[in-house]
């Protein structure tokens, strides 16, 4: 390189312009040459045997396009794909592999917001605060006296699905109050002293609680069915901040409004932002519009993982984050 | 026993366990149950020798001196803020309250409050119900693991909130009357100081004549725009026109209310604010707590009529 000139930054593809994406163009375009395939006239597939041939590296949102095979053999100089969420189901994984194309997540930006969601939830549901914080703004506190009595955090069994980045921090807050810990996960954690279930109707039966914290895969996809919930029952809790699609939705909708289970605090649906307009009259459930990682600080701290990643990419370096592909 | 009077103010709503487990041991009655309760407290005067309160209602001095054969008042609350405490000593009635076995309750209300101000929990509720997400996304929330957590007084459920929040990563400080150096937590002997250094406030002491508003004007400018006021103590803590004012003018960023001054009332302006949630008085509102606390009440009276030692006195 000449003396005085800067070297050109590094591309990187990104295929469209979701709220995600919007907030970190600001961010990770200090460093990399971001090439934009909304900001072109022609279509996708034009644009990207015309302009993205020798592209190694794709910015990839969970709001934005699912990441093909078909995409994928547009783009055979692709080596690095960046996702700006945990999950990476809107990835081809296999594809991926096959084509030797590294895949980064972005959990470690924001496990600990996703926690807090899954515990707010969790608190929420049992202590009826959503319920009952509507029930005094609608004046009837006075007029109709006390909101009926939740249930007990401290000494409930909760069984976490999926003990990945995210499943271990809600783990970690969950026993300052008091709870026990149990889970299922791909694997047994054997350095954790929390009890493991080999499958998730067994964690069912012995949880008071379900947090669902796992990825969406083929395995996990409608894991929670009519057994895992009949198992969990009547005054049982289900709490997830994973994919709609890890749970039977129409199952779960028909058992809470038959009362079958105690609960539920859904941020995630099998159909967003649709949801199933049974649940709008139960006080025993909140609803959350996935924004389990939708804080300010997990927009800096996803810029800074993204860019990270990238950087460890372009230079030949370990990837800060590597997702797991089965 | 059922020949003891035992009146009775805790209504069949707050504990039908409560009102029960009181049937069956003493002869209740029940002032809620009354049209005209003047009358029904002087027809009774002589006879009552308990009564039951709770963290509403508990027996000021003219209420005291009104029944000459009074021996203990029981409250179903671990607040006393309510019962004329000196006159008890003077004449020798005893008190006993509720700790403990609600401590867990109201931490983790606490706690719970605080990540549904700061996540926006109820409002994001409400927005999914009337169907605004079909428009559009919700808006960026505030982190809460990793913030400063702040508790006024560091007692039994400050010290649970505290021992909570640590699990968020969040640095805790607090004002207390004294400071506790055992603990590792950042004392600061101002509530103003306490409330500039951190950016949630919760408020985890007793109701006494020092800590009637003790969350004033001054205090709520110093916790500011971005801060977050959690009250789980009593309503007369904050100066409540004041707390209005901030929340309405934005210098207060939210507030978490279990308490207020004069439930169950609740300032209309506070409904519908986005960065406001508001319980009633919900704190120990479990099950399992609530049948603790009727235990511990039914266990303090049966203890002084049989001349045993009370389990959880206050006088």
């Amino acid at each position: 390189m000449a003396d005085g000139n800067h070297s050109e930054p590094p591309t990187v593809l990104v295929l469209r312009r979701s709220p995600t994406i919007a907030l970190l163009e600001p961010i990770v375009s200090q460093k990399f040459n971001l090439l934009k395939a909304w900001d072109s006239p022609l279509p996708q597939d034009q644009f990207l045997t015309t302009h993205a041939r020798s592209v190694q590296a794709l910015l990839s949102s969970v709001g934005g396009l699912p990441i093909t095979a078909q995409i994928l053999h547009l783009l055979p100089s692709l080596k690095f794909i960046a996702t700006t969420s945990a999950g990476i189901d809107h990835v081809d994984s296999a594809e991926c592999r096959r084509r030797g194309v590294a895949v980064a997540n972005a959990a470690k930006a924001f496990a600990e917001d996703a926690a807090d969601m899954a515990v707010g939830l969790f608190i929420d549901v049992m202590r009826k605060m959503s319920a009952s914080d509507r029930y005094v703004g609608d004046g009837l506190w006075a007029t109709r006296g006390n909101y009926p009595l939740g249930s007990k955090i401290g000494g409930k069994k909760v069984g976490i699905v999926g003990l990945g980045n995210i499943g271990l921090e809600v783990a970690k807050r969950l026993e300052a109050f008091g709870c026990s810990v149990l889970y299922n996960s791909r694997s047994e954690k054997l350095s954790l002293s929390y009890q493991f279930y080999s499958n998730v109707c067994e964690l069912a039966t012995a949880s008071d609680a379900l947090i669902i914290c796992c990825a969406l895969t083929e395995q996990t996809h409608h894991m929670i069915n009519r057994e895992v919930l009949s198992a969990l029952g009547r005054e049982g809790v289900i709490i997830n901040v994973g994919r709609g699609a890890i749970i039977d939705e129409k199952e779960m909708v028909e058992y809470l409004v038959r009362g079958e289970i105690g609960g539920a605090g859904l941020d995630v649906f099998e159909n967003e932002p649709d949801v199933p307009k049974e649940l709008y009259a139960l006080d025993n459930v909140v609803l959350s519009p996935h924004q389990a990682v939708a804080t300010h600080e997990a927009i800096v701290a996803l810029g800074e993982v993204v860019t990270g990643n990238l950087e460890a990419f372009f230079s030949n370096k370990p990837l800060l984050s590597p997702a797991v592909i089965n | 026993m059922d020949s003891i009077d035992v009146f009775m103010q805790v209504p069949t709503s707050i504990s039908a366990y409560l009102e029960q487990e009181l049937d069956k041991r003493f002869n209740v009655l029940k002032l809620w149950t009354v049209p005209n309760k003047t009358q029904f407290i002087k027809d009774n005067s002589s006879s009552i020798r308990a009564i039951v309160g709770h963290g509403g209602a508990g027996a000021d001095a003219e209420l005291i001196d009104s029944l000459p054969n009074l021996e203990i008042i029981s409250s179903f609350s671990v607040g006393t803020d309510k019962i004329d405490l000196k006159k008890c000593k003077e004449k020798g009635i005893r008190v006993t309250n509720t700790p403990d076995v609600l401590t867990d309750d109201v931490a983790d209300i606490a706690i719970g409050l605080a990540l549904a101000v700061m996540r926006r929990l109820c409002e994001s509720d409400r927005y999914v119900r009337s169907g605004q997400w079909k428009k559009g996304n919700y808006k960026l929330t505030t982190k809460f693991t990793g913030k400063t957590v702040g508790i006024i007084g560091l007692g039994r459920i400050g010290k649970a909130v505290a021992k909570r929040a640590e699990a968020f990563s969040c640095p805790i400080a607090y004002f207390s009357r004294t400071e506790k150096p055992e603990l590792k937590y950042k004392y600061y002997p101002t509530v103003v100081e306490l409330a500039s250094n951190c950016d949630v406030l919760v408020v985890a002491c007793p109701l006494t004549e020092e800590t009637r508003h003790i969350i004033n004007r001054e205090v709520i400018d110093a916790l500011g725009p971005k801060g977050v006021l959690i009250n789980i103590g009593r309503g007369h803590h904050v100066d409540e026109p004041e707390l209005v004012s901030a929340l309405l003018e934005g210098r207060l960023g939210g507030a978490g209310l279990d308490v207020y001054q004069n439930e169950p009332e609740v300032p209309e302006q506070l409904f519908g604010l986005e960065n406001m949630v508001l319980l009633p008085h919900a704190g120990s509102g479990t099950t399992e707590t609530r049948n603790a606390m009727a235990d511990l009440v039914i266990g303090n009276l049966e203890a002084h009529f049989l001349n045993k030692p009370l389990l959880t006195p206050v006088v």
